[in-house]
């Protein structure tokens, strides 16, 4: 009889070269994502005067600091830019840059490339690593030190986690999307709740998200502590992988299918914690504090007190009365686009709430890819953005980070579909509220925080 | 990397919870060589905004912070902004996973302590610098007098101590690793990207 295990137990146990007494594991990397911040790794390993150890294997991606707009770039970021494309040309690796009709944001075009395929193990030096879990791949960020070990060997020293299943059942409600369920589940649990984890998402709820929506939940795994989240492959996953340009083909397409097939978590699997949500009972959400666990229903009010924390220094910061309805809240501006929520399905949704209407506030769409950027032009969104009054940006991490320069001001507020609401992210005492991209559609066309699920009557 | 054991030095505290790693190091700082020196970065809007800030009162090597301390983003930026600044070790009741990874290849101690315990150091200290020991081998410290116990991972207090550089250390297994490429490609042909 063979013990029955878990999703995450399958993929460490495929990619575990040996394991130490002390219980740490080195395990075998098989895609390394390198971006402009893999700086200080390349210049660790030439510090040693080492090579790359399979650059068959790693992959370079401008995005952190890819302008998205017309105009001079500042020589810092052309530096950035510039440095990445030097490193990448002298390890010999492919270089998605800056140009390339397939650049994007690495957890974006990972996938739609076919880099990204269930039972990998994916690493790059960017947290939102977790996205790649959606495949059913075993994905993490990790720091310059670890790239630096990655690329010297091709293998990475982790602890096994221990493993929380967040079961979602029943089915989403109209204009709540996967967005909302992370949100969810980072409020109750809390931004420190599932660290030491990995998550596994499963449940109805879930089987019934599209890649797009999937991506978007593990993507935000981090945010509420986990390094890494992960979902069985199914056919849903298969049907986006196939005649990507790095999937396999033919015989070993149907041989790599078999394998995924068995990427599972087995009916009798322990996991080390549980967690079940029932997901008709989530509305659109959206966070009104500093941290993505200070996530409420819109039709919820600014807190008063938040158990034992001190909110008074967040809501300075934020601008905030207590008591206040969420939908009283007035912003400056919108931001749609990131690692998050940057994909067509995500564009297709707020062109779905914008389309024939006005934005009272100016705003930004950055899709996630070149290729996002191409489709989402063909089908007709770009047009829906730009009529309703908003800009029409290139690809890349633009406004949820601000490194290139696309920066939120400082006491202004952002509607924003993206992963961080940190004091200072979108820019020095930039005001950030996180929502599905179809809240932000909403908050653009009312000036303030609003429910989209009226605006979204007749459309979906 | 140099190990350490022992240490004593200033500690100071930073309350708040989830001070993360985009307030640790602002994103703007990010393009900047290591040998620049990251210790003027750290926590640099919060120190701007407050020029009484403990941070520039004190040149402390410990920090007691609030919960959830170094969440956020992988940039390593952040273990370096504190370890230029002096900081050697930081006291609170939990960690950012990739952060504590993070800061153990850099020689900065993360030690987990009750919530309870680190409300009462705050409290204690109100907001001013007290003497701090650290010994790494029987996991215990003294901060404002009072005696505390800490949780590590015996991994990283190994490597804490013994200043242990991962690169070095896997070399010894990289004939397993040869083999393991082999067979896990022969097992699954399919993991080669297909171009």
């Amino acid at each position: 009889m063979t013990l029955a295990r878990s999703l995450m137990d399958k993929l460490w146990d495929a990619h575990e070269v040996l394991r130490r007494a002390d219980g740490t594991s080195l395990l075998w990397v098989d895609r390394h994502l390198v971006h402009e911040g893999s700086h200080h790794g390349f210049a660790k390993l030439a510090a040693r005067n080492m090579a790359l150890a399979a650059p068959e294997l790693t992959f370079g991606v401008v995005d952190h600091y890819a302008p998205t707009r017309a105009g001079d770039v500042a020589p810092d970021i052309r530096r950035m830019i510039q440095t990445l494309g030097d490193n990448a040309r002298a390890a010999g690796i492919r270089l998605f840059d800056l140009h390339d009709p397939e650049q994007g944001i690495v957890h974006v075009i990972g996938p739609e490339q076919g880099l990204t395929l269930p039972g990998l193990l994916i690493n790059c030096g960017d947290s939102h690593t977790s996205t790649h879990g959606a495949f059913g791949a075993l994905a993490f960020g990790v720091g310059a030190t670890e790239v630096t070990h990655i690329l010297a060997t091709q293998t990475v020293w982790q602890k096994r986690p221990k493993t929380l299943q967040i079961t979602f059942d029943g089915a989403l409600g109209a204009g709540v999307t996967a967005k909302d369920m992370a949100l969810h589940w980072i409020a109750a649990l809390g931004a420190d709740g599932a660290q030491g984890f990995a998550v596994e998402y499963a449940g109805a709820a879930v089987r019934a998200l599209s890649m797009e929506g999937r991506m978007t939940l593990c993507n935000l795994s981090i945010e509420g502590g986990a390094r890494m989240g992960m979902i069985a492959p199914d056919d849903v996953t298969f049907a986006y992988l196939k005649g990507r340009p790095f999937a396999p083909v033919g015989a070993a397409w149907d041989a790599a299918v078999a394998d995924w097939r068995q990427l599972h978590s087995d009916g009798d699997a322990v996991f080390d914690r549980h967690v079940s949500i029932d997901a008709s009972t989530i509305a659109p959400t959206v966070t009104w504090g500093t941290s993505p666990e200070d996530a409420l229903p819109i039709t919820g009010h600014v807190p008063r007190a938040d158990g034992g924390k001190d909110i008074g220094a967040t809501l300075d910061y934020m601008g905030l009365d207590a008591g206040m309805a969420l939908t009283q809240i007035a912003i400056d501006q919108v931001f749609i686009g990131s690692c998050t929520n940057g994909r067509i399905e995500d564009l297709r949704m707020a062109a779905k709430v914008l389309a024939g209407r006005q934005a009272v506030v100016p705003g930004l769409v950055s899709p996630g890819s070149a290729l996002v950027k191409k489709q989402a032009e063909d089908e007709g969104l770009a047009q829906i953005f730009v009529q309703a009054g908003l800009e029409w940006a290139g690809a890349g991490c633009s406004m949820c980070v601000g490194m290139n320069g696309d920066l939120v001001d400082a006491g202004k507020r952002c509607a924003s579909s993206t992963n961080r609401n940190f004091k200072g992210r979108q820019g020095r005492g930039a005001r950030t509220h996180l929502m599905s991209p179809a809240m932000v559609a909403a908050a653009a066309l009312t000036g303030h925080l609003t429910d989209v699920r009226p605006l979204l009557e007749g459309r979906i | 990397m140099s190990g350490w054991q022992t240490l004593t030095g200033s500690a100071i505290t930073l309350p708040e919870a989830n001070i993360d790693t985009d307030q640790l190091i602002p994103a703007r700082f990010m393009s900047q060589p290591r040998s620049a020196g990251y210790g003027g970065f750290l926590l640099y809007d919060a120190r701007q905004a407050n020029p009484d800030h403990p941070l520039d009162r004190y040149a402390a090597k410990v920090l007691v912070a609030g919960r959830n301390f170094g969440s956020g983003s992988s940039r390593e930026a952040a273990v370096y902004a504190l370890v230029d600044y002096g900081i050697r070790a930081v006291f609170a009741p939990s960690f950012g996973d990739i952060f504590a990874g993070n800061a153990v290849n850099n020689g900065l101690l993360t030690a987990q302590i009750d919530d309870d315990v680190a409300a009462f150091l705050v409290a204690t200290m109100a907001g001013n610098a007290a003497a701090a020991q650290i010994d790494l081998g029987t996991g215990r410290a003294t901060i404002a007098g009072q005696d505390i116990g800490f949780d590590l991972d015996p991994v990283r207090r190994q490597k804490l101590i013994n200043g242990w550089d991962d690169i070095d250390m896997t070399a010894q297994y990289s004939d397993q690793i040869t083999t393991f490429r082999a067979a896990h490609f022969a097992a699954h042909p399919w993991a080669m990207p297909a171009t």
